[in-house]
């Protein structure tokens, strides 16, 4: 074989980078089974295997190296990142379903590993809530963490969630601002309930301190920059405190907007994702922020629990665009762009 | 001292940089071979030609290939002896292709052409340059840049900053350190020349801060020589330091565009060595003849030797005994280092390491992956440039999208590849895509220069058309003329000559059109009728001999003329 | 119903108002295509596609006379760049026009050489230096290789050398890693 120089190499693969982001999602995960149960371990093995059996049929079919593929870790980051967005007490081919799609159509069939113009977890997300918005919406109450019941639930026959679902707190606010009742503040909604908690509903905050705690670890480990982690959340919070300043009664405030739902995992594992994101430093700060504005907007005045997933596709349309207009100045031709924006 | 304010590039890599393994021995003379294989082509620039033939006795730094031009630079006899052949040899280049080299086999005498010192000071700056380019100094970072063209004050007329390169930031490679540890002044007093002739107002020596002692003698050197106006500066140890732009960038902040000259902005950049090798071209009166070359890599004893240019890399790997599991022979370091197609090629002027490979120190390339934009080779390269872009445009060859991205400003350090974790041999898309559209490039010139060849060989024979059409019609207008002069002088002969020149032009202007050239053709008939007019006047007195002969040749005339008729029309076609 | 078609029919009137527009306004000048298409051609003028020279072929072509696939010496990849320029389907290089080959130029053998300037008539770029009873011999930078001077020579003296490769002319080949070996 032709070997032509370098010689050396650092000893990084697609595969180890693919290992640290599983574990970047650990200290999130451990938060999300002590709140709520492990029914979301069941979930994850469940979208696990499903996106394994995918990939493994589609790299047969497509006549690729099976196993270099299938064991650079990239379907199990897909996998987990939908059992982490979906209700945990799913029925459970909702979440085999969503990953094969993510899989097959969204990766596969745009030519595989890198190739994708979209975030496969996401076109997933968005599938399934448009199919199946019930379902979708089903999420289990905080403290609920009996596994036979979560068992039940995934597996049937019969489900009985009445007892063990509760509205989340971004669904409470729009539910309860969207009807008539004209008295309802985002106050008097979040500090109805006890299990809304302080921050972004009470397990879920947690969770989404998981998420950042790994989040930052995965920035010093240089597997993501902190562009899009910053520029989300930046962007969120500045919007949310905006409005809320305009009008505290209807807007929610930045820290709740931060830590609730799946604004936190958008920000370090979905918006990251570098193959249907922006590349250049400028272009992530454009991506992220947009998907931001993006999620505030769909969270506040759309029909949907969270916007997260919608604003990342959309965004994901415009990554050409955006790369192609935030080229940064090469050595040397930094003198130049500035000559350029000056004109003759 | 006043610590000195450094700038940072961006990028750059920290790879094992293996220094020690063969800086701990002094630089040794490696012996003569029995063959010096003294390839002709050397440097950047014209194919210098062959001064000497087979059969030729050399002596030590005799000129055998003369420069060929201003952009080349001359080869020297690395030793006395006698020239066995001029002819191709394999060359130390990755294609395992040929050139001419001079063959010498060694006298063992080792004995000096004559040689002085050159009066540089005395000298006018174009025959300094000469001076260099006679003696063959060329960059011996590596790049084999003549340095002639380098020894030039720019537009301004003076340099703000002359940067001697010492950085080395190649891991394996030591022959600057142990140079510059070891022959510090030659190198402080050949800063000094360039720094005369190019009227820098400053000379920084930029090392890496891994060779304290290269440093701490480069600074001795510099207080004993009481050199003015150069420092010595000690740069932070990471890959591509030693990258000419990018040491220009963490001396000066000065940002040298790709395809810009240096001196432009102020400033240039030798090489250590090349340093060196200015002052003992200038003055000592010695060509460039032999360079220190770190053999390193799987071998017993890694050193650095002096090495006669010529000499087989196998030679001198032989001295640092190459353990058995070798497979490769690299000229260079691994980041930038080329695959030798065998390990009998000669040490050039480029040769600044001989890096011995083998699978378990340069293990083989994990299978590559497909790119998933991670950008961690944008965060490597020191150019800033978005080296996944290249690559994808560079693998489905779209090669103008490829130059878009500023394919070129690519400087083949290979940060990118080293941090893939796709594992691509990023460098290979971009070396591949280089020279397509090199090829590219020079096919369209060549085509260009074709078509404009061909448009200018269909003028010109539209042209050689029309210019014998013309011809053809003044001579049909002549020979008409004609008929119709001896119809007209039949009629009024013996008619005096006035009667006649004044019968005569009524036929040709009825006949002749407007054309210019037809007209200055019935002029030209017009003198020739009245000519014939003339001629019969003196006919009755003449013998009947000369009658006889007269006829004879108007026969013979008018036999020609039918036959030039009966070709006119076939020439016409 | 009428102020649906109305409307439809307004905003046909307007469009096809712009449009028309449009293209009065930014109308191209002059036909670049045939200079578009010479300029892909390789101008080896060697006639082998039937046209006397590239330009005509061009010319042909534009118009819609020949088809893309007559040109030997462009190769494949001028019939595909041809195809994209054109929005025409690729084929594959018609095998009665010849046969692609690696470049190749003339070279004269000149002790056989007698002079007669015949070649030099026949090279289309005047790559061919000589006069009448002197020698010829081909300038091989300027040479395309069309071959053009083969047939006129009376005594055979010129042949076709393929260009070979040096140290500068040589090219880095394209990366080829078997991933499915690995697997």
């Amino acid at each position: 074989m032709i070997n032509n120089s370098p010689y050396f190499r650092q000893p990084a693969s697609v595969r180890g980078v693919m290992l640290k982001v599983l574990a970047a999602l650990l200290p999130g995960l451990a938060a999300y089974v002590w709140f709520f149960g492990a029914a979301i371990l069941v979930q994850l093995a469940l979208c696990s295997a499903a996106a394994l059996a995918g990939e493994w049929a589609m790299l047969a079919i497509r006549k690729k190296p099976v196993w270099l593929f299938l064991s650079d870790g990239s379907a199990v980051v897909t996998a987990w990142l939908v059992a982490l967005t979906f209700p945990p007490i799913a029925p459970w081919w909702l979440g085999i379903m969503a990953t094969l799609f993510a899989i097959v159509v969204v990766k596969h069939l745009y030519g595989g590993l890198g190739q994708n113009p979209f975030n496969p977890a996401m076109a997933a997300y968005c599938l399934m809530i448009v199919a199946y918005p019930q379902i979708m919406s089903q999420w289990p109450a905080v403290g609920f963490t009996d596994f036979s019941t979560q068992l039940t639930a995934i597996f049937g026959p019969d489900r009985h969630l009445d007892a063990i679902t509760m509205a989340t707190p971004l669904d409470a606010l729009r539910t309860q601002l969207h009807t008539a009742d004209a008295r309802a503040t985002v106050a008097g909604i979040l500090g109805s309930h006890a299990t809304f908690g302080n921050i972004g509903g009470k397990g879920w905050e947690w969770v989404a301190l998981g998420y950042l705690i790994g989040g930052v670890w995965l920035v010093r480990q240089r597997i993501i920059t902190w562009h899009i982690p910053t520029a989300f959340l930046a962007t969120l919070a500045a919007i949310a405190t905006i409005a809320s300043l305009a009008n505290p009664a209807v807007f929610a405030g930045p820290v709740f907007q931060a830590f609730t739902g799946g604004a936190m995992l958008c920000a370090f594992f979905i918006a990251t994702d570098p193959v249907s994101g922006a590349t250049t430093p400028r272009g992530k700060l454009i991506f992220a922020a947009g998907i931001a504005l993006l999620t505030w907007i769909i969270r506040t005045f759309g029909a949907y629990p969270d916007g997260i997933a919608f604003a990342t596709l959309l965004m994901n349309l415009c990554v050409p665009l955006i790369d192609m207009h935030t080229q940064p100045p090469v050595f040397g031709h930094k003198k130049d762009e500035e000559e350029d924006k000056k004109g003759p | 001292m006043m610590l000195k304010k450094l700038f940072a590039f961006n990028g750059g890599v920290k790879p094992d940089y293996h220094k020690g393994e063969s800086n701990h021995l002094p630089i040794a003379a490696a012996p003569l071979p029995a063959e010096l294989v003294i390839p002709l082509h050397q440097s950047i620039g014209g194919v210098p030609h062959p001064l000497v033939h087979a059969g030729d006795c050399v002596r030590k730094g005799q000129l055998i290939g003369g420069p060929d031009g201003n952009v080349s630079s001359a080869v020297h006899a690395s030793t006395s002896g006698t020239v066995k052949a001029v002819e191709p040899r394999l060359m130390p280049h990755t294609s395992g292709l040929s050139a001419p080299c001079v063959v010498i086999e060694p006298d063992g005498r080792d004995e000096w052409i004559e040689h002085a010192p050159v009066p540089w000071r005395s000298m006018s700056p174009g025959e300094v340059r000469d001076a260099l380019r006679d003696a063959g100094v060329v960059g011996l970072g590596g790049a084999v840049f003549p340095s002639h063209l380098k020894v030039n004050p720019g537009k301004l007329g003076h340099l703000d900053t002359l940067v001697i390169n010492g950085a080395e930031c190649e891991p394996f490679i030591t022959c600057d350190d142990m140079q510059m540890r070891e022959r510090p002044e030659g190198i402080v007093k050949g800063a000094a020349i360039l720094r005369d002739l190019t009227q820098a107002k400053q000379v920084l020596v930029g090392i890496e801060d891994n060779k304290p002692e290269a440093v701490a003698a480069m600074r001795a050197a510099v207080e004993r020589l009481k050199a003015e106006r150069i420092e010595i500066v000690a740069v932070p140890t990471r890959y591509p330091a030693g990258g000419a732009k990018q040491l220009i960038r963490v001396l000066t902040g000065i940002e040298v565009p790709h395809g810009k000259r240096s001196t432009d902005y102020g400033v240039q950049c030798f090489n250590t060595g090349t340093a060196y090798a200015v002052w003992e071209a200038l003055e000592l009166g010695r060509p460039l003849i032999s360079r220190i070359v770190t053999v390193a890599g799987n071998v017993e004893t890694a050193r650095n030797y002096e090495v006669h240019f010529g000499t087989p890399m196998q030679d001198v790997i032989a001295l640092a005994k190459a353990k058995p599991d070798s497979d490769r022979v690299i000229m260079g370091g691994p980041m930038m280092g080329y695959r030798m197609p065998s390990a009998a090629v000669p040490v050039v002027k480029a040769t600044n390491c001989i890096l011995v490979g083998s699978k378990a120190l340069f293990p083989p390339p994990p299978p590559e992956m497909p790119c998933i934009r991670c950008g961690e080779c944008a965060l490597a390269c020191p150019v800033d440039l978005q080296p996944f872009e290249m690559y994808w445009f560079s693998r489905a060859k779209i090669f103008g999208k490829a130059q878009e991205y500023h394919l070129f400003d690519c400087i083949e350090c290979g940060c990118c590849a080293y941090v893939c974790p796709s594992r691509i041999p990023l460098v290979d898309y971009y070396r591949f895509a280089k020279s397509e559209i090199w090829a590219r490039e020079n096919e369209k010139t060549a085509a260009d220069t074709a078509r404009e060849r061909y448009e200018f060989r269909l003028a010109r024979e539209e042209r050689e058309k029309a210019e014998k059409a013309a011809k053809l019609a003044a001579k049909a207008t002549e020979t008409k003329a004609k008929l119709a002069a001896q119809a007209a002088a039949a009629a009024a002969a013996p008619a005096d000559a006035e009667a006649a020149g004044a019968a005569v032009p009524p036929e040709p202007t009825s006949t002749a059109t407007n054309d210019p050239k037809a007209l200055i053709a019935a002029a030209m008939a017009r003198a020739q009728a009245q000519k014939a007019v003339v001629h019969p006047e003196n006919v009755e007195q003449i013998s009947p001999e000369k009658q006889a002969e007269i006829a004879e040749i108007e026969a013979r005339r008018a036999k020609l003329r039918e036959v030039a008729k009966a070709a006119q029309p076939q020439e016409d076609q | 119903m009428i102020e649906a078609v109305l409307v439809m029919a307004l905003g046909a009137v307007v469009l096809g108002a712009a449009l028309g527009y449009a293209a009065v306004r930014f109308k191209v000048e002059g036909d670049p295509l045939v200079e578009k298409i010479d300029a892909i051609l390789p101008q080896t003028q060697c006639g082998q596609c039937g046209y006397p020279g590239c330009k005509p072929y061009a010319q042909a072509i534009a118009k819609g006379e020949a088809e893309i696939n007559c040109c030997p010496p462009g190769g494949e990849e001028g019939i595909r760049k041809l195809a994209d320029l054109l929005g025409r389907e690729f084929k594959p290089l018609s095998a009665e026009h010849g046969v692609e080959k690696p470049k190749r130029v003339a070279f004269i053998d000149e002790q056989t050489c007698i002079g007669c300037t015949l070649c030099i008539q026949a090279c289309p770029v005047d790559a061919i230096v000589g006069a009448a009873k002197q020698m010829h011999t081909i300038v091989a930078v300027q040479c395309t290789g069309c071959e053009l001077c083969l047939p006129p020579c009376p005594v055979d003296c010129i042949s076709m050398v393929p260009i070979s490769e040096t140290v500068e002319t040589w090219k880095w080949t394209y990366p080829i890693f078997e991933v499915k070996r690995a697997a």
